[in-house]
């Protein structure tokens, strides 16, 4: 009996649109294009759908500032005090002015290049070290710039340090009066040689006012009594000597001289007060014998 | 013919290219199946033919990937006969070879088994401008060969040169660098119905393949299954296919000669549908399974079943002797063997020095072919089966394949044709800037 449902056998044969996709993925570049440029291309497109929202990219920014922020605020990262070493009280005040950080500040926040260097560019300050201590501490070493010297200049009293620097300024002389004086434009700049010429005074530290520098380019030696040793560019500190040496053989400078001129060290000039030039005359005279 | 040569030599190109990819697809097309195989090249040979290595008959290049193989539909005596249904069957056999190689195929090689076709001997003969024979010369030789009229609707199948003579010296395969006057040579063409070639082209085009090579089955299944000695001392192939018993002759290496019969193994399976009255699917297995030549007495007492799905009992428990399922089958076979005798008597196939007669295809699996063979086709007749290729799996090494395994050597190492040398430069159109360039390289 033949069977009652009777179905004819299926064709085996792919049909056109099967054998077409069946090559196509075999198609190398195909499956390589499947198995990654899809997946990329998905997930890349996926991203971009998601960001193109403005509030859920600023949302995602948010998330992450807030993340960040309570890692930095730990406690184990804040900073609560600074502590000034090596400073006087008034430069302690100077360096909280220029620092004005408000504590408890994370440490991540703490720019410690630019605060040493602000801290630096300080005029007292000659070095400055800057560390986060454990245990919350900003510590910052200082070491200051020693004066040295009195400036007068055209904007009024500096105090000076070995080097020339300045380190604060004066209101009166009387304040710092165990240290000397110089003047004139520039002469901060040459600093270590009026040290050095002060040193070199010795016994006339008694008369001795201070000094002033000439056109910028030498030294005047000024006495009491409006005396005064004209220094050269060169060799000053011998100048000087060479001075002080006449001065206790001969007691130059106890005489009526207005200057001593040593600018031209071969030939060292006196200049003498006007009284003093009209005696010396009238001896002169006397000694010629014309007593008219 | 230049158009041919154009075609051919574009589907030269086609089969370059597909080497360059390293993959090429076998498709032989059949009256009872369809079979493809994926062949991947693995570079270049270790051997060429010029070292005097064979080489392994050129199988060490490539190996197969992929094999698939599907019942035949739409196709008669070798020939398309309804187009839709033969491109399913290439579609599902190309599919599944695919499958399995898991690589696409671009390019494929085919076979044509039926396609009446004819062979023609030619010889063509010039003076050697040159004394010494360059390749130039060779092309010359072959074109200067006088073609006849072919007739209507035919187109070359294969063009190839056989024999080269320089002078009084003749039997060379290879005549250039040599010195003499007078050059000949002997070619041999194939040719085929055109319209059987274009339906095959066409079916190929549909499946979204390009053709790489198109060559007979009947020379295919001779390249595979004669041996080396057979092809070189005279040997003559019958492949005993589905729709078509193909009849191919070879000697010194190059096919001489080629014809088809169409009868086949459809048509046994028809003798036994229509003796024993049962359908074609039913006579096909019970020709597959019992059927033989050579009636023995034992086989007056096996009784085979043939069944049937009537309902009327007496007619669904008939029952045949084999003897006499071997009495319907032995008479077909026998016309089949002697019409091919008849073609190989026309080809003269009794002047060549060895008698040698292979027989190939699905059909000679049929047992005790080869006694009733011999007392036809002489004493030297022998069973072949095609010879080894690498990869290709065990269900695929049979007789049956053997033009499917031929068609991977002609493919490997196809033959020299007509169309592997240049166009020499008188046959050029007269004003064409080729000739003038030609005549260049010629005289410089």
């Amino acid at each position: 009996m033949q069977p009652l449902n009777h179905h004819p056998r299926r064709d085996p044969a792919p049909t056109r649109l099967t054998y077409r996709m069946n090559r196509l993925w075999l198609t190398p570049l195909f499956r390589s294009f499947l198995r990654i440029g899809l997946p990329v291309l998905t997930v890349a497109g996926g991203v971009a759908i998601f960001l193109a929202d403005t509030d859920r990219r600023e949302g995602l920014v948010m998330a992450a500032q807030d993340m960040r922020r309570a890692v930095e605020e730990r406690p184990e990262f804040m900073v609560k005090v600074m502590s000034v070493q090596g400073a006087s009280a008034e430069l302690d005040q100077d360096i909280r002015e220029v620092l004005p950080l408000d504590f408890p500040i994370s440490s991540f926040d703490l720019d410690l290049e630019e605060m040493r260097l602000a801290v630096s560019e300080l005029d007292a300050v000659a070095r400055a070290e800057m560390h986060v201590r454990p245990g919350g501490i900003l510590e910052v070493k200082v070491e200051e710039r020693e004066p040295a010297i009195i400036w007068r200049s055209r904007q009024g009293l500096e105090l000076l340090d070995g080097q020339g620097h300045r380190v604060a300024p004066l209101e009166t002389r009387a304040m710092r009066a165990d240290l000397p004086v110089i003047a004139g434009d520039g002469a901060d700049a040459e600093v270590a040689e009026a040290l050095a010429l002060i040193d070199a005074v010795g016994p006339l530290a008694p008369r001795f006012r201070g000094l002033v520098r000439m056109g910028e380019r030498r030294w005047d030696v000024v006495l009491d009594r409006d005396q005064r040793i004209l220094l050269p560019e060169q060799g000053a500190v011998r100048a000087l000597e060479r001075v002080i040496a006449l001065a206790q053989a001969d007691d130059l400078l106890d005489r009526d001289l207005i200057a001593v001129d040593m600018r031209n060290p071969a030939r060292p000039t006196l200049r003498m007060a006007q009284g003093a030039v009209e005696e010396l005359r009238r001896i002169r005279t006397l000694e010629a014998g014309a007593s008219n | 013919m230049t158009e041919l040569y154009q075609s051919q030599r574009a589907m030269r190109r086609m089969r370059k290219q597909a080497m360059e990819r390293g993959v090429i697809a076998i498709l032989d097309v059949g009256s009872s199946k369809i079979a493809c195989l994926v062949l991947r090249f693995d570079g270049p040979e270790r051997f060429r033919s010029s070292d005097g290595v064979a080489s392994l008959a050129g199988q060490s290049s490539f190996r197969v990937i992929g094999a698939a193989t599907t019942r035949s539909r739409g196709v008669r005596f070798g020939e398309i006969d309804a187009m839709p249904e033969t491109e399913r069957a290439i579609r599902t056999a190309v599919q599944a070879a695919q499958k399995m190689a898991n690589v696409r195929v671009d390019h494929v090689i085919a076979c044509l088994s039926g396609a009446r076709p004819r062979s023609y001997g030619l010889d063509g003969r010039i003076d050697l401008v040159d004394s010494v024979v360059s390749e130039d010369d060779v092309a010359r030789v072959l074109a200067a060969c006088d073609v006849p009229d072919l007739g209507h609707g035919r187109e070359v199948l294969h063009a190839q040169p056989v024999n080269f003579a320089l002078d009084h010296r003749t039997g060379m395969n290879d005549p250039r660098g040599q010195i003499g006057n007078t050059l000949a040579c002997d070619m041999h063409v194939l040719t085929a119905d055109a319209h059987v070639m274009q339906n095959l082209l066409y079916c190929i085009k549909r499946c979204d393949l390009e053709l790489a090579g198109l060559a007979s089955s009947a020379y295919v299944s001779g390249v595979s299954s004669l041996v080396e000695d057979e092809q070189e001392l005279g040997a003559a192939c019958i492949d005993l296919g589905g729709g078509s018993t193909g009849v191919s002759i070879f000697i010194k290496r190059h096919m001489i000669y080629a014809d088809s019969v169409r009868l086949g193994g459809d048509h046994v399976t028809q003798d036994i549908s229509k003796g024993l009255q049962v359908p074609l699917a039913t006579a096909e297995r019970i020709k597959t399974f019992y059927g033989g030549v050579v009636a023995t007495g034992m086989d007056d007492r096996e009784m085979i079943e043939i069944g049937g799905d009537t309902g009327d009992y007496e007619h669904d428990r008939r029952t045949v002797s084999r003897a006499e399922l071997i009495g319907i089958m032995r008479p077909r076979v026998e016309e089949i063997l002697e019409d091919a005798r008849a073609r190989l008597d026309a080809a003269g196939f009794e002047h060549l020095p060895s008698q040698q007669i292979v027989l190939t295809g699905g059909g000679s699996q049929i047992p005790g072919l080869d006694g009733l063979a011999s007392r036809i086709l002489g004493q030297q007749v022998r069973l072949g089966r095609p010879m080894r290729v690498q990869g290709l799996p065990q269900a695929a090494t049979g007789p049956a394949f053997s033009s499917a395994v031929g068609l991977c050597l002609f493919a490997a190492h196809p033959q020299d044709e007509w169309w592997d040398f240049e166009i020499p430069a008188e046959r050029y159109p007269a004003r064409s800037l080729k000739r003038a360039m030609r005549w260049f390289k010629d005289n410089w």
